[in-house]
């Protein structure tokens, strides 16, 4: 069993920055004198991003598409590297004990990724062994899971490539829980879903938190969705958190400036000047 | 590393095998299909041999030639099996989009190598054996002679070497997605070039000859067949194993050095996704 280094903060970001540089011009002309540097689009996907989430906590990210809300997930996953700042999970530091927060930590992504000409078994089977389940051992975690998830057991022996969107999220949810980690990322795990399929999810995250001791940090472009089930949000806008704290104490901020009865929408518009739907790829030019 | 670090590093190493049995078993057509192809291509290949003499209009050692040109076909056979599946491990990964997913488990990178390889080195030779069974049969070839134990032992020898070579070719899907699986074809096609697979390495420009002695590939073909045309005992194929065994110590780890230098810059420029 892993010790934690801090049992009442299970991620900690300071100042996390992440810009991502992509080169215009690639051409041997820009070589030739007189055209000068090739030029380079810079995208801020985070810009220092400070943030803490509590043990226990459900905690919403909340931002439109192409806010940074993936990027910071996958900062927090171990799969980007922060150009700046420091992120721990549960005290261990995302870059330099990495595989400490490995064991930690799992994550579901807004594309159910999976080898789909598998079975949901066969794909949950590689995932547990990865984190050092025994067959056995994965084989009854793998039965419990998706028998609470409500997966028909012929359904689970299916080529994952037959299951719909809904069956698919749900068995990449089982895949994160099977580990068992104490901290869940979850990078909008009900887009595309029906409504009845959203629910469901829904509830299994709250019976995560409420049974199993986990922490959960969900992002979302739902508001509703973040309203019902965040204890608090963060309002990302371009990479950097606009706003945190209770929906209730958002909307109140928002009530306060004269707006009765406010939605999240609201609080988005209020602090940002946009809506949640919009997307953005704002980028600065540089040399 | 203590004892249970050990269990959880051989289980996930295990994943990777257990996977990739699953994948055969669904993909089990394309597997006779590429059974087939592999022995259909192989006879041709041999059939040069057996057609030499009418070519050249000169007496031939027929079954000198055909065994020469079938221990080619096996051993390139088997170090592309091995050299693919390696290299592939990240292609495949990112086209099914569980990439991140594998890089996000708690395993050591030489652990999910292994893994790979290990599976690569079952199937590499299951897959020999039946084309040498089959080529055997179909040209009723004699096999008293040869000393079988000490072709395979050269053959596991230079497994090692390319599984460290099929590691580095790794790196190019991880970092080019869009074209690194198909850039992995350069490196195979230049070892078929300098290894003397179909071919004595004497024939080559003196220049291309210095590179054949860097390629694994080469002490394998001599070792494989100085062991089955001329039965070389086990003492005498060390000639062929040390400088095998030699380049996979250097090839793995340089190998495996490679790739997770190659990931940190995958982590930094936000290339595992899989848009790229």
């Amino acid at each position: 069993m892993l010790l934690l280094k801090d049992h009442d903060v299970a991620l900690r970001l300071v100042n996390v920055s992440k810009v991502f540089r992509r080169e215009k011009r690639r051409s041997w002309r820009r070589l030739w004198p007189g055209n000068g540097p090739s030029l380079a689009s810079a995208v801020n996907a985070l810009d220092g991003v400070t943030l803490e989430v509590r043990r226990h906590e459900i905690f919403g990210i909340l931002g439109p598409n192409g806010s940074g809300k993936s990027t910071l997930v996958r900062v927090v996953s171990t799969l980007l590297l922060p150009d700046a700042g420091r992120a721990e999970v549960f005290g261990f530091d995302v870059v330099r004990e990495e595989k400490a927060v490995k064991r930690l930590i799992n994550r579901v992504s807004v594309e159910a990724a999976f080898f789909k000409k598998l079975s949901a078994v066969e794909n949950l089977m590689f995932g547990a062994r990865l984190y050092g389940l025994s067959g056995t051992e994965a084989r009854a975690r793998i039965v419990a899971v998706l028998r609470r998830l409500g997966l028909e057991e012929e359904a689970a022996y299916q080529p994952v490539e037959n299951l719909s969107r809904g069956m698919q999220q749900k068995v990449a949810i089982a895949r994160a829980f099977l580990t068992r980690p104490i901290l869940l990322l979850l990078d909008e795990p009900t887009t595309g879903l029906d409504p009845r399929s959203r629910r469901e999810v829904q509830a299994f995250v709250r019976e995560l938190r409420n049974e199993h001791d986990a922490t959960i940090v969900l992002t979302t472009h739902d508001m509703h969705e973040a309203e019902q089930l965040c204890d608090r949000v963060a309002v990302i806008d371009r990479g950097r958190i606009v706003a945190l704290g209770t929906p209730e104490a958002l909307k109140a901020r928002v009530a306060s400036e004269g707006l009765p009865e406010p939605t999240l929408e609201d609080v988005f518009l209020a602090l940002t000047g946009r809506h949640l739907t919009d997307s953005h790829h704002d980028q600065e030019v540089i040399a | 590393m203590r004892a249970n670090q050990w269990a959880h590093e051989v289980r996930a190493s295990y994943a990777f095998v257990e996977r990739n049995i699953n994948l055969i078993k669904r993909y089990w057509g394309w597997e006779v299909v590429w059974l087939s192809y592999t022995i259909a291509n192989s006879l041709a290949i041999t059939y040069i041999g057996a057609g030499m003499e009418r070519i050249s209009g000169q007496a031939v050692d027929t079954q000198f030639l055909v065994m020469y040109l079938l221990i080619g076909t096996l051993v390139w056979h088997f170090l592309s099996v091995i050299f693919d599946i390696v290299s592939e491990t990240i292609a495949w990964e990112r086209w099914e989009g569980t990439i991140e997913y594998t890089l996000m488990a708690p395993i050591s990178r030489f652990t999910h190598l292994v893994g790979s390889t290990l599976f690569s080195l079952v199937y590499g030779f299951a897959h020999t054996v039946i084309i040498l069974l089959a080529v055997v049969l179909f040209f009723r070839l004699d096999l008293s002679g040869a000393n079988l134990g000490g072709a395979a032992l050269v053959l596991l020898a230079g497994s090692m070497s390319f599984i460290g070579l099929g590691i580095v070719a790794a790196v190019l899907p991880l970092l080019f997605p869009e074209r690194g699986a198909q850039m992995t074809h350069v490196v195979q096609a230049l070892l078929l070039l300098v290894s003397g697979v179909y071919y004595p390495v004497e024939v080559l420009p003196a220049w291309l000859q210095v590179l054949s002695r860097l390629s694994p590939a080469t002490y394998v073909l001599e070792g494989m067949r100085a062991a089955i045309l001329d039965g070389a005992s086990f003492a005498h194929l060390w000639g062929e194993t040390a400088p095998l065994l030699l380049l996979g110590g250097v090839l793995v780890p340089l190998g495996v050095f490679v790739f997770r230098q190659a990931e940190r810059f995958a982590k930094r420029t936000g290339r595992l996704s899989r848009d790229g």
